[in-house]
C-alpha cells in the first residue's frame, strides 16, 4: 500500500477572508484539516520598540493603530497603565466620557465584525446595514475628537475635549434607534437556516482549552466562561454601571455570534447610562506637570504656553516601577505592561494583544474540521492583524 | 484584591529559598525567582488547589542592559478562582536559556516564540521554537536595547546588482 499523503494548501496572506494579512498553511486529508499552521507578522511595525523612544504622551497615537477598529479602547488601556504608574486620579466626568466612547467603539467594532463575518460566509446584505450604523458612531467620534478611525481622544489624566452639547443629541438618537437596528440584523441571521448550518457545532473550543490557550473576550465567553475584565477588575467607573456579561454554552461559531450580539445590546445600555448620569466637572486631571493646558489658555497666557511647550517636548517623569493595566477591548483583554526607569521615556512597553492569543487557539478550533469551515472559524474569532503583529 | 496575596503567601511557604526579591507596587505583586526554578514554581502555582493560576495572561521579555544578568522574562499569571494576579520574573544572562512553560499553558507557545524572536532568549523543550513576527533569516533581535530603532540598515538601501 502506498504511503498516505496529505495535500498542503496555502491560504493568504492575500485572501479576503483572512481579515488582513494572515497566512494559513493547511494540511488536508481530503476535505478534512489535519494540521493548520498560522503565519503572522506581515504587518509588524515595531510599535513596542518605537514606544521606547517616545515620551509618554507621544505613544497614544501609536495605540490607535494597533487594533484599528477599536482605537478608543486601545487609548484607554494605555492611559490607564500610565495613570496607574503615576498614581493619578482621573475626574469622574472624564471617566464617564471614556466609558461612553469605549462602548460606542465596541459597538462599531462589533458591527465591522458582524458585517465582514457574515459576508465571508456568503450573506451579502448585513454589511450594508452594519456599516450604516457604524458611520453614525464614526460621525459622533468626528465631532467629539476630530478623527474617525484614529481619534486619539484620550489623554493621560482625562480626555482631550469635553463633549459638545449638540453631540449629546446625536448620541441619544443613536442609542434610541440602535436596538431596532440590532433586531433587523437578527431577523436576517439568528434563525436563518443557512446561517445556522454554517455556524452551529463548528469551530468548537472547550472551556478548558479556551482558558489554557489564554483566550479572552467574546471568544472566551462563548466557551461558557463568564469572565470580563470590566467585572473582574473594574476600571474607569465601570462598577457604577448596570450591565451583564453574556456568555455561551457550546463554544462554537454560533455562540460567539450570539455573545457579540448580546454584548452590543449591553454596550448600548451602558452608553445610555453614561449619557444620563454624566457628572459635571473638569475632563482632565488638574496636575500642571502632566495634563496639557487648555487650548484657549495657550493662545492667551504666556505661562500656559511655556507649560504646553514643556509637556509636549519633554514630557513628565513618572516614578520607577512596573505596572500592568488592562481593559476589555472588543476582542478581549488588552493589556499594557509598562516599565519605567524614572526617565521621561517608557523603558519598556509591552502590549498584551487579545487577538494574538485568540488566534493561537485557531488551529485547535479548525483541526479535524472541514476546509469549508475555516473561513467561518476565522471570522468568529474576530482578529485584527494590526494588533497581532503590532 | 484580597488583603493578603494568597499566591505570595503560598510561595513563601513552599519555596522560601527561591524568592530572590518581592515587590508590591500600586497593588501589583512581583516575585523574582531563580530561572532554574521557573518550571517547578509555575507547576505548583497552576496545580495547587487553593491557587489555580490557570490563566497565563502574558509572558514577555525585558532587556535590562547594562545590568547583569542582562535579560528578564516576565510571567503574568491570573487565577480566576481568587481573582488575583501574580507576576513572576526570572533573570537570564546573555546566551542562557530558560525552561519553557508550554507544557503547562498552551498560551505560552506563541508568547515564548515572540520573546525568542524579539529578544533572542531560547526556551528549552519548546515544541516549535521559530521566529514568529519576523521572518526566518532575519538578523538580530529588535527589542534588545543595542538594536537601533531605525534598524541597522536604514541608510544602506538594498540595490540589486544588475
Amino acid at each position: 500500500m502506498a504511503e498516505k499523503q496529505y495535500m498542503t494548501i496555502n491560504m493568504g496572506p492575500q485572501h479576503p477572508a483572512t481579515h488582513g494579512v494572515l497566512r494559513l498553511v493547511l494540511e488536508l486529508d481530503g476535505e478534512v484539516i489535519v494540521k493548520a499552521i498560522p503565519h503572522i507578522g506581515h504587518l509588524h511595525r515595531g510599535v513596542e520598540k518605537l514606544s521606547e523612544s517616545k515620551t509618554y504622551h507621544q505613544v497614544i497615537p501609536l495605540t490607535d493603530r494597533l487594533d484599528y477598529t477599536n482605537a478608543m479602547g486601545n487609548n484607554l488601556a494605555y492611559v490607564l497603565a500610565v495613570e496607574k504608574l503615576l498614581g493619578l486620579e482621573v475626574p469622574k466626568r472624564a471617566q464617564y466620557l471614556r466609558v461612553m466612547m469605549a462602548e460606542l467603539q465596541r459597538i462599531a467594532a462589533h458591527l465591522i465584525w458582524l458585517g465582514t463575518h457574515v459576508l465571508d460566509i456568503g450573506a451579502l446584505t448585513p454589511i450594508f446595514y452594519t456599516f450604516r450604523e457604524r458611520e453614525d458612531v464614526l460621525r459622533i467620534f468626528e465631532e467629539v475628537a476630530g478623527g474617525r478611525l484614529t481619534p486619539t481622544y484620550l489623554r493621560i489624566g482625562g480626555v482631550s475635549k469635553d463633549l459638545p452639547e449638540e453631540t449629546k443629541g446625536k448620541i441619544k438618537a443613536f442609542v434610541e434607534s440602535f436596538p431596532k437596528h440590532l433586531q433587523d440584523y437578527e431577523t436576517l441571521l439568528t434563525q436563518n437556516v443557512i446561517w445556522l448550518k454554517r455556524t452551529k457545532e463548528i469551530g468548537i473550543l472547550s472551556k478548558e482549552d479556551a482558558i489554557n490557550w489564554g483566550v479572552t473576550g467574546p471568544t472566551l465567553r462563548a466557551s461558557a466562561v463568564k469572565w470580563d475584565v470590566r467585572k473582574a477588575f473594574p476600571y474607569s467607573s465601570y462598577d457604577a454601571f448596570d450591565f451583564d456579561i453574556p456568555f455561551g454554552s457550546v463554544g462554537d461559531v454560533y455562540d460567539r455570534y450570539i455573545v457579540r450580539m448580546r454584548e452590543m445590546e449591553w454596550s448600548n445600555a451602558i452608553v445610555r447610562q453614561a449619557l444620563e448620569r454624566l457628572p459635571k466637572g473638569p475632563v482632565l486631571a488638574e496636575d500642571p506637570k502632566i495634563g496639557l493646558p487648555p487650548k484657549e489658555a495657550v493662545q492667551t497666557d504666556m505661562a500656559a504656553l511655556i507649560r504646553h511647550f514643556k509637556i509636549a517636548s519633554e514630557g513628565f517623569y513618572p516614578p520607577p516601577g512596573e505596572v500592568y493595566a488592562s481593559v476589555e477591548s472588543a476582542k478581549g483583554e488588552l493589556g499594557f505592561y509598562i516599565v519605567s526607569d524614572g526617565s521621561n521615556h517608557p523603558f519598556r512597553v509591552r502590549i498584551r494583544p487579545p487577538s494574538f492569543l485568540n488566534l493561537g487557539a485557531l488551529p485547535k478550533m479548525i483541526e479535524g474540521g472541514l476546509i469549508a469551515d475555516v473561513v467561518s472559524a476565522i471570522g468568529s474569532v474576530d482578529i485584527v492583524l494590526g494588533e497581532i503583529d503590532r | 484584591m484580597a488583603d493578603v496575596h494568597l499566591g505570595l503567601k503560598k510561595l513563601r511557604e513552599k519555596f522560601p529559598s527561591s524568592i530572590l526579591a518581592e515587590k508590591t507596587f500600586r497593588g501589583e505583586v512581583t516575585v523574582t525567582v531563580p530561572k532554574g526554578m521557573i518550571l517547578e514554581i509555575c507547576r505548583f502555582l497552576y496545580s495547587d488547589p487553593d491557587l489555580r493560576y490557570h490563566f497565563l495572561t502574558d509572558l514577555c521579555g525585558l532587556d535590562l542592559f547594562p545590568d547583569t544578568p542582562r535579560f528578564g522574562v516576565v510571567y503574568l499569571l491570573y487565577s480566576m478562582k481568587n481573582n488575583e494576579r501574580l507576576r513572576l520574573k526570572a533573570r537570564i544572562g546573555e546566551g542562557e536559556s530558560v525552561a519553557s512553560v508550554e507544557s503547562i499553558w498552551k498560551a505560552a507557545d506563541w508568547l515564548e516564540r515572540e520573546v525568542y524572536d524579539l529578544f533572542g532568549i531560547p526556551f528549552e523543550n519548546h515544541p516549535d521554537l521559530r521566529r514568529i513576527l519576523l521572518w526566518e533569516g532575519y538578523e538580530g533581535h529588535p527589542l534588545r536595547k543595542d538594536y537601533p530603532v531605525e534598524g541597522p540598515d536604514f541608510d544602506k538601501p538594498f540595490v540589486p546588482e544588475v
